[in-house]
């Protein structure tokens, strides 16, 4: 018995030391969606933050200290966001958050954040998260005004002009509607037909008909699936010729797989991570995304998209700015906005004091739905 | 492309949706005739029968209209548990309690289908081809013709059922005065097993055939289960021709708003019909007064 408490001291003690010897862990926060109408966001983003962690872990941490990433879950509402911000900052010290996955949640958490003073870079794509800055609240989804510039200047070089959108009633389609409606007049463009459907309507082919009875020359239907998928089959359906763009809300395998052949030719702005493979060597981006996509695939089985694409650059920029010297939460806010052409997953991000938002519209490139798979459009 | 040939468009499409509602609401109406619940889980074996039927298809390979037998054999099994665990140990069901227990019902199966197959969208390959059909100046799908066809036998099918079989007879008998029923020997209990198993295996019918059209994923059952309400409403709950009418007059409705006036209007369309009908005319817009439901 002498012996085994003896062995017990001992070991106790070695732990004691062990543990005081190892560097304290950097905590991150997370706030994501993974369950909740916006899951198809908070989901891939908890994986991907989850991996870039353990990633990050395995080869030494940053600096010798490991990472903890303490992750909750929104579920996609505002109210639980604000609470789980509150409980991250003050029960767990966390050094920085990412996300909230949605605009909504993010305009709610920034406001706790930035009181609080801690570092947010938010995963959602609205453009207000950043305009105006705020020196706490960053982000590295790309804004939707840069998709609807990128569809605009292909229109234009067709010489196209008149266009019927067609929106879902949502945040996402609300704020593409806003998007295309402000820019419309830079470009030169008439919306003859300026439509919406909602996110759970099961056939539009009533509005893709007053569509028909117009004089647009193309259609730009801005939603994430299922809805663009039926848009497509009405499309085919009522025999419309017209050239189609989509938002970057549909680039993904699975539009192609829900729509089938009524996706062939349709045109959209995506981030690079559905064409990595056919990037050009030279491309700056080129080298995470193909290591992003098949560390996705080899951990989950599944490609990975650009919405987890966005959780991986934000913590990446954090592991940026805590190299750079980053420790406390306003020194790494300090090194955020001194980060430089970082080549992530979303684009290239330069911030500085007047831009959190940090890509431009270089950020998306136009592809093309062809033989069931994705091609760019030169 | 003239007005008359849009509105043409509008009024076809109208009735291919308005056909879709109208085999949800039967599945409502088939209940509530022989119960008197009103089932909100409808909806969800909707999702259910669709969800299965592309599992087996994508998982299992299994031949399209095996995949489609067995998703109506499954859903309708998934209906009588339902009957069976939540509706029958019930002691004293009052309306209320009955309401809350299939709404509870319905976000439970939703849960379990979310947990089960994912939060994805799915889509079935359709029966019989994409190639659309010209109709007086509008397009219809070969998949609509389907939706239509199976309608259409189904509420023959289901009217000689109640005209003409022992057992349709027994389900109206329950419906009428369900003590009677009891008196002159009809098992109730085995009869409202009898009512969740057939609207279970129509709810899995419709299910299955508009996925080509609308997809299917997890959470598709509340809409098409509150639509499926309004066509039964609208109908009187009746399960024969009314609470057809009543899809296809909200599906033409829905078209016309979505299309003249404007979309955003389209589901508050149905709902201002729902509550009209209800405050003023709660027997439905084809019945007079009170006459037999079945």
């Amino acid at each position: 018995m002498k012996r085994f408490a003896q062995l017990l001291s001992f070991t106790v003690v070695l732990l004691a030391a062990s543990l005081t010897n190892a560097a304290e862990p950097i905590k991150i926060g997370a706030l994501f969606s993974v369950t909740g109408p916006p899951s198809f966001l908070g989901e891939p983003e908890r994986n991907t933050a989850q991996m870039v962690v353990d990633e990050i872990n395995k080869a030494g941490g940053i600096k010798g200290r490991p990472l903890q990433l303490i992750v909750y879950d929104t579920t996609g509402d505002a109210t639980k966001a604000v609470q789980l911000a509150n409980k991250l900052i003050k029960d767990d010290h966390v050094l920085a958050i990412i996300g909230p996955s949605t605009t909504g949640e993010t305009m709610a958490v920034k406001s706790v954040t930035e009181k609080e003073q801690i570092p947010l870079i938010s995963c959602a794509a609205g453009s207000k998260i950043t305009d105006p800055v705020n020196p706490w609240t960053f982000k590295t989804a790309q804004n939707d005004g840069l998709a609807v510039a990128r569809i605009f200047e292909h229109l234009q070089s067709r010489k196209l002009s008149k266009v019927a959108i067609l929106t879902v009633s949502d945040g996402f389609g609300s704020s593409g509607r806003e998007q295309l409606k402000s820019q419309a007049l830079k470009y030169g463009m008439t919306l003859v037909v300026d439509d919406t459907y909602g996110p759970k309507d099961t056939d539009m082919t009533a509005q893709l008909t007053k569509i028909r009875g117009s004089e647009a020359q193309a259609i730009i239907c801005w939603g994430t699936n299922p809805g663009p998928a039926i848009i497509a089959k009405n499309i085919k359906q009522l025999g419309i010729t017209l050239p189609v763009y989509m938002s970057h809300g549909v680039s993904s395998k699975k539009f192609i797989e829900l729509a089938g052949d009524a996706s062939e030719g349709i045109i959209l702005p995506s981030g690079k991570v559905i064409v990595a493979d056919f990037l050009p060597a030279a491309d700056a981006q080129k080298q995470a995304l193909v290591a992003y996509v098949q560390g996705y695939k080899q951990k989950y089985g599944v490609a990975g998209d650009h919405f987890g694409g966005h959780a991986w650059d934000a913590l990446m920029l954090l592991k940026k700015a805590i190299e750079q010297g980053g420790e406390t939460s306003a020194t790494l806010r300090e090194q955020l906005e001194k980060i430089s052409a970082f080549a992530g997953i979303g684009g290239v991000f330069t911030f500085s004091g007047q831009d959190h938002a940090g890509l431009t519209q270089e950020a998306f490139v136009l592809v093309q739905v062809k033989n069931k798979d994705w091609a760019l459009v030169e | 492309m003239d007005f008359s040939q849009q509105l043409t468009q509008y009024l076809l499409s109208g009735l291919a949706t308005g056909a879709i509602y109208a085999l949800i609401g039967i599945g409502f109406a088939i209940i509530y005739n022989s119960t008197g619940i009103i089932n909100f889980a409808q909806g969800e074996l909707v999702m259910i029968g669709g969800m299965l039927g592309v599992y087996l298809l994508e998982r299992w390979q299994v031949p399209l209209f095996l995949a489609v037998l067995l998703a109506i054999v499954g859903t309708a099994c998934v209906g009588v548990l339902f009957e069976r665990l939540a509706i029958r140990p019930l002691r004293q069901p009052t309306p209320l309690s009955l309401v809350i227990i299939t709404i509870g019902g319905s976000i439970l199966l939703r849960g379990i289908a979310m947990l089960l197959w994912g939060k994805d969208t799915h889509a079935l390959p359709s029966f019989s081809g994409d190639a659309p059909l010209a109709v007086a100046g509008a397009t219809l799908l070969p998949q609509h013709l389907w939706i239509f066809a199976l309608t259409i036998l189904l509420i023959t099918a289901t009217k000689l059922f109640f005209q003409y079989t022992i057992t349709g007879k027994a389900l109206r008998a329950c419906a009428v005065n369900r003590r009677a029923a009891g008196l002159v020997g009809i098992d109730v209990r085995r009869m409202v097993l009898f009512s969740f198993f057939i609207s279970a295996a129509i709810g899995a019918l419709a299910g299955i055939i508009i996925a080509p059209l609308t997809m299917t994923s997890y959470d598709v059952g509340i809409m098409l289960g509150l639509k499926g309400f309004c066509a039964a409403i609208i109908g009187g709950m009746s399960s024969g021709i009314g609470t057809v009418l009543g899809g296809i007059l909200l599906g033409i409705l829905e078209s016309l708003g979505a299309g003249l006036i404007s979309s955003g209007y389209k589901d508050a369309i149905a709902f201002i019909i729902l509550l009209l009908i209800l405050f003023l005319r709660p027997q439905g817009l084809f019945s007079r007064g009170e006459s037999e439901r079945v």
